[in-house]
């Protein structure tokens, strides 16, 4: 058991990245202008883990709270995910808070009220994400609705639904019992491979975390979907004027989107067993603070999932942490503010001084 | 060849001049863009200085107005060293220059874009309009521009738009006036028209530096021209015994034969596209013509004739209200640029950066992006391998100058951005590739090669609709030239047929009588 953050050099989420570069020979001074990005937000991060873990060496950096960390980085780590891919188009997805609940609470439905089996159900609520990121696609690209008011209104829809389907009370998954293993059971537990060394007996969450942030970097890096999001974000009147059809992707962006916050809804309602019908405000916020101190411009055409990935643990490091030397909350969303500012304005820095020559 | 005593470091002042470079070097990281630069303007004179991009007239212009920071070398205005730190204090010294791009609020009258920072207020605080347009009509009056001083600005044409950026300029009693390439965007009328208003503005205590790439104008407005050649001096000629063909040899260090014609008609050829009765909302209305294979249709008009509609009408960017498009006989009719591209049909925009490229992407995705469903994925997934291939021999084809494709496209010049969006349309290999001024705002050397490629292409049995508001280029390229004005077309010539006198005569379109009023317009109003 040697799963310790402080020995390794190089988070495992970026490895994937590191192969897309690789094999990517016509973005290699792109990659590198990201891989600087990314490394200093990544020396960001190692930092604060660094003065958390002089500032509480018995509590904070050990394997129990690093797994809590990861484990409280999940849902708005998912939901960053989706909020990348958004954000590079030039748009915003107010939505993915109440979204990801309305998502929860269909699960819920689909599971307990209609008793499907639980992967059709978690399938299903997944794609009903996809449908809700559709709709705000749609109002985007073919009615061309702004981003922040399509969003905002589906924010509200999808708030308003969650309460109307759950008839503003919890449902739980007291009938299907391996719900809530998809979120805090331990499939790598001391009798997975015996003798592999393997960090083990962390949640479930925290590898569909994973397979999630593996799907989203190849998408981004790998695929027409990435290439037509970054080349929209970049421009979108000579993307559509390359023979593009903007509006179609913009709404498959939106969708896959919304993927992840369907995804995020079933996360969120395994870990707690029930699905909750309130309670997803802020979340959009949190997952764009987490786009954003990963250095995705939110003016679009530029970002990373890496990125992302390390803005979603900045935040889980930052509350986890403050909590730890018992920083009061009030306290807490102060630093965080401030912390959003000073990461926008490093990237504002370099941009500026890339923009010289 | 460098020339004849440049100062070595600092240079000396010499006091008839009214603006004067010397040893003027600047580097960037891995580049040298300027070294021992000089310049030097007389008294009462305009001063053309011409240059291929990346020439270094445009470092000149920022090192001159303090956007970049002197490295070596001294600027003098009328005796006095000059330094400043930002492009503010240019103007109070009396240093005014009119970018390529305004710098216009569209949406605030000429009266408040031209006194901007500095309208007359009430107790430092309230505004007073009445005496902000009196205030700007005296300026306008003065100049004698045909300019209401009430109008918002994105109601004007550019030609007018560029005479408030003009009358703001000159609202800071500038003794030089900077201009560059202030001629890209206008008709010959106005072209005339802003010839006229420097030669009012010039008296024995001001000057004018021109910096144009259209050659035949400095003839006309220009006593002198200065050359310059990636970022050295070359030399200074009297405009009034040197020919443009020295100029332009001197430009690109080779000669470059101007006066050729297109070959021959190709009317012999087989029809590829056609176009029937296009009609649009506000501007065109039944225009109807045939593309040949292989050949090359000039569109030529004056600025708002309607013939960038008609190319984005028949790309499906902009709606249609009527109208068949048949390509090899058979109605295609695209609703969008993507339809269009599928069926063969590229568009290459007029403004590269707004319509053309991805700035921020590199030149081998910019090249890629129109291919990248159809030849460079499977199953969605991209194939980088692919696309640098690709994209490289691209740049070989078309001798793109970028250190590799991976060099993001906003660091490319004029001509080679031109060049990545061309490869693109090539990678894609559409059969009609319509090009909206191929060559505004490159330089000499690269527009040469522009025109190889489209004669090329055309050779190859592309089949190329090229708009064009320089008439030589027109002449040049075009084996039919269809002339437009006010939406219709008036003409199709033949190339053999074609003069710029008379195209000009169909353009203005006499038998019209408000578009030639229209076209008339500014020249009356000049005087």
């Amino acid at each position: 058991m040697t799963y310790d953050p402080t020995q390794t050099t190089t988070p495992t989420t970026e490895a994937p990245a590191a192969e897309a570069v690789a094999v990517n020979p016509t973005n290699r001074g792109q990659a590198l202008r990201q891989r600087l990005q990314q490394l200093l937000a990544f020396g960001g991060l190692a930092i604060l883990f660094i003065v958390f873990s002089i500032a509480s060496p018995q509590v904070f950096p050990s394997y129990s709270n690093v797994t809590n960390i990861l484990f409280s980085a999940v849902v708005v780590g998912i939901l960053a995910l989706g909020a990348t891919l958004v954000i590079i188009t030039g748009g915003i997805d107010l939505s993915v808070g109440t979204g990801m609940i309305f998502c929860g609470v269909m699960s819920a439905t689909f599971i307990t009220i209609w008793h499907l089996p639980v992967l059709l159900g978690v399938l299903m609520a997944i794609l009903f994400g996809g449908l809700l990121g559709a709709v705000n696609g749609f109002n985007v690209a073919v009615n061309k609705l702004p981003p922040f008011i399509a969003t905002l209104a589906m924010m509200l829809v999808a708030g308003g639904l969650a309460l109307v389907v759950s008839n503003k009370a919890p449902i739980y998954f007291d009938a299907a019992s391996g719900y809530q293993k998809i979120s805090t059971g331990t499939l790598i537990d001391d009798n997975f491979l015996p003798g592999v060394p393997l960090p083990r007996n962390f949640p479930n969450a925290v590898i569909v975390f994973a397979l999630a942030a593996v799907i989203a970097i190849v998408l981004l890096n790998r695929t027409v979907l990435g290439r037509y999001d970054l080349a929209i974000g970049s421009n979108e009147e000579a993307t559509a004027l390359s023979g593009i059809n903007v509006k179609k992707w913009l709404v498959i962006i939106y969708a896959v989107a919304g993927l992840f916050t369907g995804l995020a809804g079933v996360m969120i309602s395994a870990r707690l067993g029930d699905a909750q019908p309130t309670g997803g405000q802020g979340y959009e916020l949190q997952a764009i603070a987490a786009v954003v101190i990963g250095g995705t411009s939110l003016s679009g055409g530029k970002g990373s999932i890496v990125g992302t990935l390390i803005g979603a643990l900045v935040i889980a490091v930052l509350t986890n942490g403050l909590q730890i030397i018992s920083v009061p909350q009030e306290w807490r969303d102060v630093i965080l503010g401030v912390v959003i500012l000073l990461a926008v304005y490093a990237d504002q820095l370099r941009a500026r001084r890339g923009s010289v020559t | 060849m460098p020339d004849q005593g440049i100062p070595p470091t600092t240079g000396t002042h010499d006091p008839n001049l009214l603006l004067q470079a010397a040893g003027v070097s600047k580097s960037f990281p891995g580049v040298k863009a300027l070294s021992g630069m000089r310049l030097d303007l007389r008294k009462g004179e305009v001063l053309a200085l011409v240059g291929e991009n990346g020439a270094g007239k445009s470092t000149l212009m920022k090192l001159l107005t303090g956007i970049y920071s002197m490295e070596e070398g001294q600027f003098w205005l009328e005796g006095q060293p000059l330094l400043v730190k930002n492009p503010k204090e240019a103007q109070e010294r009396g240093l005014a220059i009119i970018h390529q791009e305004f710098n216009l609020m569209p949406d605030l009258t000429v009266a408040q874009n031209i006194f901007i920072g500095r309208e007359p207020l009430s107790g430092g605080f309230f505004t007073k309009p009445k005496a902000l347009e009196a205030q700007a009509r005296e300026l306008i009056d003065r100049l004698g521009l045909p300019l209401d001083p009430s109008a918002k600005v994105h109601t004007l044409t550019v030609a007018k738009q560029q005479m408030v950026e003009i009358a703001k300029a000159l609202s800071y009693n500038a003794r030089v006036l900077i201009m560059d390439e202030p001629t890209a965007a206008l008709n010959d009328a106005e072209v005339e028209t802003l010839h006229d208003l420097i030669r009012r503005f010039i008296t024995p205590s001001t000057g004018v530096v021109y910096i144009s790439h259209r050659m035949p104008e400095l003839k006309r407005i220009a006593d002198r021209v200065t050359v310059i050649r990636d970022g050295e001096y070359i030399d200074t000629l009297d405009m009034a015994t040197v020919t443009l063909d020295q100029v332009i040899s001197r430009m690109v260090g080779r000669a470059i034969d101007t006066s050729a014609r297109p070959e021959n008609v190709r009317t012999d050829r087989p029809v590829l596209m056609t176009v029937e009765n296009l009609s649009t909302k506000d501007m065109l209305s039944d225009v109807t013509f045939d593309l040949y294979e292989g050949e090359i249709l000039g569109f030529a008009g004056l600025m708002g004739a309607g013939r960038t509609e008609v190319a984005r009408a028949i790309v499906g960017a902009d709606p249609r209200t009527s109208g068949t498009i048949r390509l090899r006989g058979k109605v295609v009719n695209p609703r969008n640029a993507a339809e269009a591209a599928k069926q063969g049909i590229g568009y290459l925009s007029e403004d590269r950066k707004k319509y053309g490229l991805m700035l921020g992407q590199a030149v081998s995705s910019n090249i890629a992006i129109s291919s990248l469903a159809d030849q460079f994925s499977r199953f969605g997934f991209v194939n980088d391998r692919a696309i640098a291939k690709a994209a490289a021999d691209q740049r070989t084809a078309l001798r793109i100058k970028t250190p590799t494709v991976a060099q993001l496209a906003k660091n490319l010049s004029g001509g080679n951005q031109q060049k990545v969006v061309i490869a693109r349309w090539l990678v894609k290999n559409s059969d009609v590739l319509i090009f909206d001024e191929p060559t505004r705002g490159i330089d000499v050397g690269a527009k040469d090669e522009i025109y190889h490629l489209l004669n090329r292409l055309a050779a190859e049995g592309k089949s190329i609709i090229m708009i064009s508001s320089e008439l030589p280029e027109v002449l040049r390229l075009s084996h039919r030239i269809v002339v437009m004005a006010e939406g219709r077309i008036t003409a199709v010539l033949a190339a053999g047929d074609a003069s710029q006198e008379s195209i000009m005569a169909l353009a203005t379109h006499p038998d019209d009588a408000t578009s030639a009023a229209s076209a008339e317009h500014l020249k009356e109003d000049a005087r």
